[in-house]
């Protein structure tokens, strides 16, 4: 097996240098080659009008179906509002050591709550977001230090409250699975 | 490390349980999935969850049915109903049906994390409630009671036993054989173990002050009474009364104490006012109390109201496979006590202290060792630290000129056969020491 490399793959309009930042403070983070690319999916099918809201399950298994690639992570990073049938909106979600995630930066936006924008806060909210699922897809469950990027987070103050690094648990457990599951040939 | 949670969803949608189990593995939880009632009810069969999460509105055997099903199946066993037609009659209906928790799909997930917690944390109360429960159960406070021979775990199982009902009891056992621990351990193990053990030393009293201990005093009542006191037996209410030494008590005080133990009332000394007290009596003696009875030094009345249940503890010598482990227990103790490093005890010393006859039984070795540790101030308790051992070793001898013999060789051994020395430490001159060694035919080992 050969090394896993991490792909971020835009949906909808980025700016080109926030994509650029993402993927920099995930490869420092995951200490991997990171790879960002344009990708398209048709969101209206995604779309459930009752809710105004996008289904993250369906287009996690739709990313996974046509971007994901062994051994690489693909995250796909999403505008929209997403949500699962079971709870009001998520930020993102993964398969728990699959190979596929995704991402919205809909609400943790600071004008969604009202406040006054800063484009600062929102990309590091972001990078901690795309590494959490990352995480998630090299087998990280959810974290209790409160400082690491792996902490369970349903608010964006939660986001706020952690770092955009791996505890040094999580960070163990992160180096075992890839040693274990991506052993150089 | 805690332990991993697990939780089986019920839900005929397959988003629902796929976006829930998702969420839950995410969280680091084991979960399971059922797609209807028949499902989840045959995984319970076979399987134990922590959490079931269920949807009300199945095919088939709806949730609230499938939550009664499982209350008469598991009592104890939580569950979350979901709906995603909250109705306040469905959410009563499930509440009184032994609901956990009623939530309404899709819920906040902050609201979700927040469900889950609470429940989670509900097992650990009732995982740690049994926990003690298991902990009340089992005998406490006996560490002291050290042993693990078949005379021991016969006190232990005796213990076990009366412990829990209201009976007086009498051990008896010589002196020093931890009588007293056998009371303190059926006090911490009995329903009164939140209220006081009051010990008194029957023996240490004489007959006036003894009934001012147990009775308590007005103030004027004798000479020196300054103050009211309550005696031990009004102190003992709700607890236990531990009486050492009973076969030791006046005739007069064994009328009293028969009054009060029939009564549970009594007066102070120098008072006229009844007081009376709920306690356990606990006796101790050294004595038979039969043969008293018998040659009338004890009132039979007295003896049947004391001897309910008689415990009977061992002495030392009769249980000598448990000496290795006193004195690993004594030695660790004393070395706690004293702040000292551990000590350890080499297989000689050991062997001398399995063969003596410990005639001051437990309380005798626990010295022995007490001492061996502060005289030997070494990592390892030697044959030289224990000398009081020296005078009476376990020996085959049955004349005193053998006796005479194993003693001085003996203490040839201890001075290297330094006949000085030896003539010394047995208190006779050097001519007399050459003449018994050449009576006996002692020669020193190679």
């Amino acid at each position: 097996m050969v090394q896993p490399q991490i792909t971020l793959i835009s949906f909808g309009y980025f700016e080109e240098s926030f994509l650029k930042d993402i993927g920099t403070a995930v490869g420092k983070e995951l200490v991997l080659p990171v790879r960002i690319r344009e990708g398209f999916i048709d969101l209206s099918e995604f779309y459930d009008p009752t809710r105004r809201q996008y289904n993250a399950t369906r287009l996690l298994k739709e990313v996974d179906m046509v971007y994901g690639q062994e051994p690489d992570r693909t995250l796909g990073l999403f505008s929209v509002d997403l949500f699962i049938p079971i709870l009001t909106y998520i930020f993102g979600q993964a398969i728990l050591s699959g190979r596929t995630g995704v991402a919205s930066h809909y609400r943790l936006n600071n004008e969604r709550y009202g406040l006054p924008p800063d484009p600062f806060l929102l990309l590091s909210r972001f990078s901690k977001e795309a590494i959490h699922e990352l995480g998630h897809t090299f087998g990280l469950v959810h974290c209790h230090n409160p400082l690491c990027v792996m902490r369970s987070g349903t608010y964006v103050e939660d986001i706020d409250q952690k770092e955009a690094s791996f505890c040094a648990h999580c960070n163990e457990l992160l180096a075992t699975f890839i040693k274990t599951n991506h052993k150089p040939d | 490390m805690a332990r991993k949670i697990s939780i089986l969803i019920v839900d005929d949608e397959d988003s629902v349980r796929d976006s829930l189990y998702s969420w839950f593995i995410e969280d680091g939880y084991a979960v399971e999935c059922a797609e209807d009632a028949l499902a989840a009810l045959s995984k319970l069969e076979s399987g134990n969850y922590d959490i079931i999460l269920a949807d009300i509105k199945m095919p088939g055997m709806d949730g609230l049915e499938m939550l009664r099903r499982i209350k008469t199946m598991r009592q104890e066993q939580i569950v979350i109903m979901m709906t995603a037609f909250a109705t306040v009659d469905t959410a009563v209906q499930a509440l009184k049906d032994g609901a956990f928790d009623y939530v309404t799909k899709p819920f906040d997930p902050d609201d979700l994390s927040h469900l889950i917690r609470n429940a989670s944390r509900q097992i650990a109360l009732e995982e740690e409630n049994e926990l003690l429960r298991e902990k009340v159960v089992s005998l406490e406070n006996i560490g002291d009671i050290v042993g693990d021979s078949e005379a021991m775990k016969r006190v232990l199982r005796d213990i076990e036993s009366v412990a829990q009902s209201n009976s007086s009891v009498v051990i008896t056992g010589e002196s020093g054989t931890g009588k007293e621990l056998v009371a303190r351990a059926i006090h911490s193990n009995s329903t009164r173990r939140f209220f006081p053990l009051v010990s008194v030393h029957c023996g240490a009293l004489t007959e006036s002050l003894l009934e001012s201990e147990l009775f308590g005093h007005e103030k004027g009542a004798f000479t020196g009474a300054i103050y009211n006191r309550k005696g031990r037996f009004e102190m003992a209410d709700n607890g236990t009364i531990f009486l050492d030494e009973i076969a030791t008590i006046s005739t007069k005080m064994q009328i009293d104490l028969l009054r009060v133990l029939e009564t549970k009332k009594f007066v102070r000394v120098g008072g006229n006012k009844e007081i009376s007290s709920d306690f356990r009596v606990i006796c101790a003696t050294n004595k038979d109390l039969k043969t008293l009875v018998e040659k009338g030094e004890f009132r039979e009345d007295l003896y049947y109201r004391l001897n309910v249940v008689n415990i009977s503890v061992p002495p030392l010598r009769e249980r000598a496979d448990d000496i290795p482990l006193l004195a690993e227990y004594f030695i660790k103790k004393y070395c706690h006590a004293m702040n000292r490093p551990p000590v350890t005890i080499e297989p000689q010393a050991l062997r001398r202290l399995s063969e003596f006859q410990y005639p001051g039984n437990v309380r005798e070795l626990e010295n022995i060792i007490e001492r061996a540790i502060v005289v030997g101030g070494g990592r390892k308790i030697t044959l030289n630290d224990l000398p009081a051992l020296h005078s009476t070793p376990v020996s085959q001898a049955e004349s005193l000129e053998d006796l005479e013999r194993v003693h001085i060789k003996m203490i040839l051994d201890k001075y290297d056969w330094n006949i000085s020395r030896a003539a010394r430490a047995l208190n006779v001159d050097r001519v007399t020491l050459y003449n018994k060694i050449s009576k006996y035919g002692l020669r020193q080992a190679q």
